[in-house]
């Protein structure tokens, strides 16, 4: 192996991987069997951070950064002046096995520039987890890029030797993709997502009568969107991550704040920030669709199209809906509780198991985990109405913000002057 | 007071809390041996231990406090925080003492308290180790591995590497406790050598395959790029891998 031009590769192929947030490592379960090498326990290991504080789980790299495409949001767009490289195929697998034996890693991220057309890309990127698979007895994890376009053949394959498959579709919406990829079209990343969505549905059925059918990208799929690339809100992005759970089953959407990478009048500047406070707010209106029941529409609607910076979407909708509260903590149905600021999903359940044996007061609530200095301003006990008396009040919000202090109040003020 | 000296193994400590009971003792104390000192009023006894009674110990607080419960007094024993003998020793009376209900979520207890959080945080060690080791691949083809974990998790992190990497040979060598667990491709053995200054004194280097350095080095290049300069957070990143440990990773120092 000649290590200078490997490391030059290196160097190339995970800058141009980085962008690329999804990190995860869980949701698949291998075991070592006859004496291999490496296995998923179901919940990735984060071997090490990244000095911008994300969990390095997987070695991720592009196989190659020749593409003949021109997306104007990507660094390995064709007409980018930069130095290309590609990977052996064999290249990729001795990298892998090298970092796994030494516990830097839990698997390997691959995905490609596309080279020639999607389905030469393809057929590499499957044939290095087949030989990680075969060759190398290796059971450690491994995430695929399904490249726009790939055959159903090539699926097939990619799916039988990966645990995810993902297929970003970076812009939230078809007019932002005819804008910056306009070589690209949105069926052709749609079908890829489409067949394994209902192989994964006949492996499920497959799996009741045959038990040794084999596995079928057991972590699911999943894909990223870019935040702030372009003109869309942050309704039409929830919207277009609630129907891609709702239609592919994804287990993920990533969001991604956009990094200004050209210098391109279609696009931010060069000088603007990553816009971070948003795209965690992205995050958190996520997770209240996929863990609290909300709807897209009741997180925000199209009179309100961003989310609230200053707060959180659930305490931002609390606010919104003030006539709702207080809920009275002894009563109120699950879904209630849930939605109220400071009440996490672990918490209302344990609130709905204390509850039968004990009238609930705040010390209580304490101790199972909820955050009172949002909750008590929303909830009664029966009889004691104490913090309720804000509740009515107009400048509820500035009255919980000047009570409690926001990590994100740095950044908050830096992203200010940018709007 | 009745004193029991204990050889600082969980089963040595099981034994005396057998001996406790055998000999019907008030006022126990148990403390290792190496803690002693003298002590006026007090009957000092030296514990030998006894797997039998070990065992006994351990079935009769299995049915009391459940698989949960020996977990928490295990791993609070390898916190080897200096009341832990206190602490282990107030739960095991307070289980024996309620035999008809599980006492072992009972927070309100302040031992039974201790034990949660002793084991949560060996817990929260045995995860960064797990994490954390990083293999170099030495001549005799064994890849070896050097950790100063804050509590003593090498018993409970064996199961996992084990798991892991059948196919090749690892050693992972506790520097502050100068011991090892070797696995030979069949099971993971205890060792107590100086493997790990053997090691250290010949620079690495001519003890370490060809490769190594290189693989080390690419992983550094990796590690590099990976990181996207616009969104660089060092306090997020120091919270998640503590500067206490980065003396032996990999990414951390300088080939
Ligand atoms: S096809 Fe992929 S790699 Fe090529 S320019 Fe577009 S986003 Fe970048």
């Amino acid at each position: 192996m000649n290590f200078d031009r490997i490391t030059e590769k290196l160097e190339i192929l995970a800058d141009a991987a980085k962008y690329d947030v999804s990190c995860s490592s869980s949701g698949a379960k291998r075991n070592n069997q006859n004496k291999g090498l490496g296995n998923s326990t179901g919940m990735g290991i984060c071997h090490s951070y990244t000095e911008d504080g994300r969990c390095v789980s997987l070695l991720k790299i592009l196989l190659t950064n020749h593409c003949i495409y021109d997306c104007a949001y990507c660094v390995t767009r064709k007409s980018n002046d930069i130095k290309r490289a590609a990977f052996t195929v064999q290249e990729v697998v001795d990298l892998t096995i090298n970092f796994y034996r030494r516990n830097y890693i839990e698997g390997l991220f691959l995905s490609s520039g596309i080279f020639k057309d999607a389905d030469f890309t393809m057929e590499r990127l499957v044939l290095v987890a087949k030989k990680l698979r075969l060759e190398e007895n290796f059971n450690g994890y491994i995430h695929l890029k399904s490249i726009p376009g790939a055959s159903d053949e090539l699926m097939k394959e990619a799916g039988l030797y990966a645990d995810r498959l993902s297929i970003n579709l970076e812009l939230p919406t078809e007019k932002g993709l005819k804008l910056l990829a306009p070589d690209k079209n949105r069926e052709d990343m749609i079908k890829p997502m489409n067949y394994v969505k209902n192989e994964i549905i006949v492996f499920k059925e497959e799996k009741k009568l045959f038990r040794n059918t084999p596995k079928f990208a057991p972590a699911g799929q999943s894909t990223q969107l870019i935040v702030g690339a372009t003109q869309e809100n942050d309704l039409e992005i929830i919207q277009t991550a609630d129907s891609f759970y709702k239609n592919y089953q994804l287990k993920r959407v990533y969001y991604s704040g956009y990094v200004p990478i050209a210098d391109d009048a279609r696009l931010p500047s060069l000088q603007s920030k990553v816009p971070m406070v948003r795209e965690n707010r992205l995050y958190q209106a996520d997770w209240l669709m996929r863990f609290y029941g909300f709807k897209a529409d009741e997180i925000l609607d199209p009179n309100l199209p961003f989310l609230d910076l200053d707060v959180d979407p659930k305490l931002s909708w609390a606010l919104r809906n003030q006539h709702v509260f207080p809920i009275d903590i002894q009563k109120a149905d699950f879904e209630m509780i849930l939605r109220v600021p400071g009440i996490g999903v672990k918490s209302a359940w344990k609130i709905i198991e204390a509850r039968r044996f004990s009238q609930l007061n705040e010390t209580h609530l304490k101790k199972l985990g909820v955050a009172l200095n949002r909750a008590k301003y929303f909830i009664s006990y029966g009889m004691h109405f104490g913090n309720l008396k804000f509740l009515n009040s107009s400048n509820l919000k500035q009255f919980i913000l000047g009570n409690t202090k926001s990590k994100y109040q740095d950044q908050y003020n830096a992203q200010l002057a940018l709007f | 007071m009745n004193i029991l000296l204990y050889d600082h193994t969980f089963e040595g400590f099981l034994t005396a809390v057998f001996e406790a009971y055998e000999f019907k003792l008030k006022q126990v104390k148990i403390i290792k041996e190496a803690l002693q000192t003298e002590q006026l009023f007090a009957q000092t006894r030296k514990v030998f231990t006894q797997a039998p009674k070990a065992e006994r110990v351990y079935q009769k607080l299995k049915s009391l406090i459940g698989d949960l419960g020996l977990h928490r007094m295990l791993y609070t024993f390898l916190s080897e925080y200096e009341d832990i003998e206190t602490h282990l020793w107030a739960v095991v009376q307070y289980a024996l003492s309620n035999p008809n209900r599980n006492i072992i979520q009972d927070f309100s207890h302040p031992s039974v308290l201790k034990l949660s959080q002793y084991a949560q945080m060996v817990h929260r060690e045995k995860h960064r180790m797990e994490a954390f080791v990083r293999f170099r691949l030495t001549l005799d083809g064994i890849y070896y591995a050097e950790i100063e974990p804050d509590f003593n998790v090498l018993p409970v992190i064996a199961k996992h590497f084990k798991d892991r990497y059948q196919d090749q040979k690892w050693m992972i060598f506790d520097q502050k406790r100068t011991y090892g667990i070797y696995y030979n491709l069949h099971k993971v053995e205890l060792v107590e050598m100086k493997f790990a200054n053997h090691l250290n004194k010949q620079e690495g280097l001519e003890m370490l395959v060809k490769d190594e350095k290189l693989y080390q080095h690419l992983w550094q290049t990796y590690f590099k790029k990976t990181t996207i300069q616009a969104r660089k957070n060092s306090r997020l990143h120091i919270q998640h891998v503590p500067r206490r440990y980065w003396k032996y990773l990999t990414e951390k120092f300088v080939v």
